[in-house]
């Protein structure tokens, strides 16, 4: 469908009048009404599509936003009939049509409807599109988008619509965004060599990976002038060296994230492995029956409160917690006070104690993996600066492990419960000659480490799979950083946690994942044997028995 | 089910051995019906993908007995929980073909699954129909892949990423879980891609742990890696569920579709329907059948097995249709065959044509692989994936890489005069 200008058509006679006029509600030009442009976007293939799209954003309408936006939300449809295009909306459960321009109520969408599908290549033209038109939307963070979005996909035409939403900008994030749009048009579609240069060198000041990609593209270009070539490779040079400080940054804070993720699954097992002595195998089903707590009161805020979506998660948490926590207590009084020092029977019974456990909820919830949101406020990253971003679920994930385990050593250290536990751990038959009951004690103290387990389930939800093997994964790496940290030791377990996930996402990038693995698990196999009590070791006589 | 004129306690013996899911109970004279296996994980880590399957097969066998059986017998299926343990994969494969007597079984998921049942299906001159896509390199006499090889899945889609429309990648990522598939894929799409003229150091490769949930290293070096000023593609084999993770930090890191596309062989409707896809819309998936595509036959299956499983909610996917096109191809050629006898089944399988539910026809071909469109999709914010692109024609599976040096000499063709799995000669000299 290439634009025919009227006067070629006149020329060419009857034939090609006659196909342009069978065509004709197809072709498109920019100064046709927006109905006739929006009607093209109902053409066959990519190709068309694309040129339609253009076209829409030739116009300069901003009541085209609205369309595009629409079709790229895959909600623009055309009925099969007659090819008209429609908006489709989900409205108390059936589907309706309006009119995707002026938005009027088409009733509902009883006629067979096809849904205008759209590719990659064609999604970035419709961003670039958008773009353009949305620059001076009274948002800022339309604004913000749209200067992003044209820098993706720079179009020409936009320079002067971007240079003249810059003079009226007032956001300082919106203005930083839009000088990177202009930088990067300028050097890649400016019209002389100079103005090229400038863009070259304005986008120095921009470090971050898409800048490098586009300079690096400019750099690489057969085509690109030998002065343009030398001012983009410096432009590169100076980007590269900013760009390792700032990786080196992130991979900090991922190893920060990773160990803080390992804290989550350890600190109940450094309760019922570290101060109890009991080996949990079913420890790791303690975290997947959080996370199905998390699915379950997500499921029900969907259906109940839908409003509060986004904070189910807060209920989540504790609800996790008495899940995990009234499991544990059941599974000390009925299984693990029989097996009081006997490690081997205990280890086998909590193993198939896990395996039960796994069916069960498989049967209960069916074996495929359960969808746990992430609410909007866990979702994106919070950016500090250019090419440094830190994801937002990371970060939370983080401050809640910390949060645990403050919450646990001020538990452990100011309460009468937290007392009694170490009294019972420490001398039992001291302890229960002053009165304290310690099988009462046992149980609770073996129910607070599931039911932390349980929240780290919470937690795990957001960044794992919720499925009923959840648990095994973690297992092992939480026996790994309890052993590592010093049997008994809360800090121990803290420290050790951080300095393996630091440790092991440093190994990644030049060992591979998989390797780094291994090199970790060998690390803390030798460590052991130097140390078997691990980094902070307990003293005193509780040890000794 | 049960003969009511049994001693009750062989009743009660019989009830708690198909509640134990161990097999179903024998029912009647096994003269009087055709046994069909079913060899299928119904717990472990497999079950999300194989339990389907299963029910699938269910679904099959119902509706032939429905119409009439086979051969004026009818079918009864033998489903056994190989629980997602490689080694006890044989030991159920052996169970179904010596003890149950099995004339077929329909079953496994993972390669390293079928790695294990093969010499006992090669040993005891069983059949098997493997529906899952794979990564090629292996012809057996006594296994029918119905599911795509490296040619119908893999190198289709770099080919369409290499594209115009694709987006003209110039940078490759090959991601992977650490195992045979991947690892095999990989070194076939390594290959493929030197010899269109693409660098070593345009190519990057990575495998990871099976279950790897801490993708932010790697999505990190990805964005890296795309910085180059090259376009970028991303080609996954990531094994099933590790997958989610994986999305859900691309989408977090801010990287569309737009900028590093990712296609990926393991991810299907199926394993969509357990993840929010909102952050995905774009990115890819390459097979041979997508629920979306809108044809009769496509329609009239799901209405089928959204009927047989009670629930609308529940999707289709390709190895679905790998079975259903492998029931029917073996219902034809037994027919054709007049027999259940494997041997006769088997010559009668060359040839067999099954409508594909996306339009067009399956052949299955001599060297025991289908014969089948490939589609490339997106994946869309309802779950679903829908096709933009998809090979003109049919496309013959390839047993044997033509892009590994040492496979491409290896000819599959189990007919005369080659008769053979891997050769370089056939078998029985031409006779003049």
């Amino acid at each position: 469908m290439s634009r025919r200008r009227p006067t070629a058509r006149r020329c060419l006679g009857p034939i090609v009048l006659l196909l342009a006029l069978c065509f004709s509600p197809l072709t498109v030009h920019a100064d046709e009404p927006l109905e006739t442009l929006v009607q093209a976007l109902a053409a066959k293939g990519f190709k068309a599509k694309t040129k339609a799209v253009e076209a829409l954003a030739a116009s300069g309408d901003a009541a085209a936003a609205p369309v595009l936006e629409a079709l790229l939300a895959g909600k623009l449809h055309y009925v099969k009939k007659g090819r008209r295009v429609v908006r489709i909306e989900k409205r108390d459960g059936a589907k309706a049509m309006f009119d995707p321009l002026a938005g009027t109520d088409l009733g509902p969408a009883k006629r067979k409807t096809k849904k205008i599908t759209i590719n990659n290549k064609l999604r970035r033209t419709i961003r670039g599109a958008l773009g353009a038109l949305t620059l001076l939307s009274p948002s800022p963070t339309v604004r913000r988008d749209a200067a992003r979005a044209v820098f993706r996909s720079p179009r020409a035409d936009s320079l002067p619509l971007l240079e003249k939403a810059l003079a009226k900008e007032l956001d300082d994030a919106v203005a930083h965004e839009m000088r990177r749009a202009i930088a990067a048009l300028r050097l890649t579609a400016g019209e002389d060599l100079d103005v090229r240069l400038a863009g070259a060198h304005a986008l120095a000041d921009f470090p971050d990976p898409q800048v490098r990609d586009l300079l690096a593209r400019i750099a690489n270009d057969a085509a690109t002038p030998a002065a343009l070539k030398a001012a983009s490779e410096e432009g590169l040079a100076a980007l590269n060296r900013r760009l390792e400080l700032l990786s080196l940054i992130q991979n900090l804070f991922q190893g920060i994230s990773l160990g803080s993720v390992l804290l989550l699954a350890a600190i109940g097992l450094a309760i019922t492995f570290g101060v109890m002595g009991v080996i949990n195998m079913a420890h790791g089903e303690m975290v997947m029956l959080g996370a199905y707590t998390t699915f379950v009161v997500q499921q029900l805020f969907r259906e109940h409160l839908p409003a509060w979506d986004a904070y189910s998660l807060a209920v989540a948490i504790p609800a996790a917690f008495l899940v995990g926590g009234l499991f544990g207590i059941a599974i000390e009084r009925g299984i693990i006070r029989w097996l009081y020092g006997r490690p081997l029977e205990t280890l086998l019974a909590t193993w198939g104690l896990s395996l039960i456990l796994q069916q069960l909820v498989r049967t209960l919830f069916g074996p495929t993996n359960r969808e746990v949101a992430n609410p909007e406020w866990m979702s994106g990253a919070l950016e500090i600066t250019g090419g440094l971003a830190f994801t937002w679920n990371r970060i939370w994930i983080i401050v809640f492990a910390l949060a645990v385990i403050l919450a646990l050593t001020a538990l452990m250290r100011w309460t009468r419960f937290g007392l009694d536990m170490r009294a019972v751990t420490q001398n039992r038959r001291m302890a229960g000659a002053v009165g304290i009951r310690s099988g009462m004690v046992d149980a609770l103290t073996f129910g607070l480490g599931s039911g932390i387990a349980g929240m780290a389930g919470v937690a795990l939800s957001q960044i794992d799979n919720v499925s009923p093997n959840l648990g095994q994964g973690y297992i092992i790496d939480s026996f790994l950083v309890v052993v590592f940290g010093g049997v008994g030791n809360l800090w121990g377990t803290l420290v050790g946690a951080l300095s393996l996930g630091i440790a092991n996402k440093f190994l990644e990038p030049w060992a591979g994942a998989v390797l780094a693995k291994i090199l970790i698990l060998v690390a803390v196999i030798l460590f052991i044997q130097k140390r078997p009590r691990g980094l902070f070791a307990l003293k005193g006589r509780a040890v000794e028995n | 089910m049960v003969n009511w004129k049994r001693p009750l306690a062989a009743t009660a013996t019989a009830a708690i051995m198909a509640l134990s899911g161990l097999a179903l109970p024998p029912v009647a004279n096994a003269a009087e019906t055709i046994k069909v296996g079913v060899l299928h994980s119904l717990s472990g880590t497999m079950a999300i993908s194989e339990t389907t399957l299963k029910d699938v097969m269910l679904m099959l066998i119902e509706e032939q007995n429905k119409a009439g059986g086979l051969l004026g017998k009818k079918l009864e299926p033998v489903v056994v929980d190989p629980a997602s343990n490689w080694p006890l994969f044989a030991e159920k494969a052996r169970e179904l073909i010596s003890k149950e007597k099995v004339d077929v079984t329909f079953g496994c998921w993972t390669s390293v699954s079928r790695k294990s049942v093969l010499p006992v299906f090669e040993e005891l001159n069983g059949l098997l129909f493997y529906p899952v896509q794979y990564e090629g390199e292996e012809s057996s006499r006594n296994v029918f892949y119905t599911g795509a090889a490296p040619n119908q899945q893999a190198i289709p889609a770099v080919e369409y990423l290499m594209s115009e429309d694709g987006g003209a990648a110039k940078r490759w990522v090959l991601l992977g879980t650490d195992y045979v598939y991947p690892r095999t894929t990989n070194k076939i799409l390594r290959a493929f891609l030197t010899s269109k003229g693409v660098a070593e150091s345009d190519i990057m490769e990575e495998y990871t742990p099976f279950g790897h949930s801490d993708w932010q290293t790697i999505v990190a070096s990805v964005k890296r890696f795309a910085a180059e000023g090259k376009k970028t593609a991303v080609v996954s084999t990531i094994n099933g569920d590790a997958n989610v993770p994986f999305y859900k930090e691309l989408a977090n890191q801010g990287i569309k579709a737009e900028d590093i596309p990712v296609v990926a062989f393991s991810v299907g409707e199926e394993e969509l329907a357990g993840i929010d896809t909102a952050p995905l819309v774009g990115h890819l998936a390459a097979w041979n059948y997508f629920m979306s595509v809108e044809t009769p036959e496509n329609e009239g299956f799901i209405e089928k097995w959204q009927a047989f499983i009670k629930s609308d909610k529940r999707v289709t996917n390709d190895p679905m249709e790998a079975h259903v096109i492998g029931f029917k191809m073996w219902v034809q050629a037994v027919q054709q065959a007049g027999t259940t006898d494997i041997d006769a089944v088997r010559q009668a399988m060359y040839g067999q044509e099954v409508k594909n539910l996306t339009g067009g026809v399956a052949v299955m071909n001599t060297n025991h692989h289908l014969s089948k469109p490939v589609l490339i999709g997106e994946i869309q914010d309802d779950g679903q994936i829908e096709t933009v692109w998809q090979t003109d024609g049919l496309v013959v599976g390839d047993a044997w890489s033509d892009f590994i040096p040492e496979s491409a000499k290896l000819t599959a063709n189990w007919t005369y005069p080659w008769v053979c799995g891997n050769c370089t000669k056939p078998k029985y000299l031409p006779i003049n």
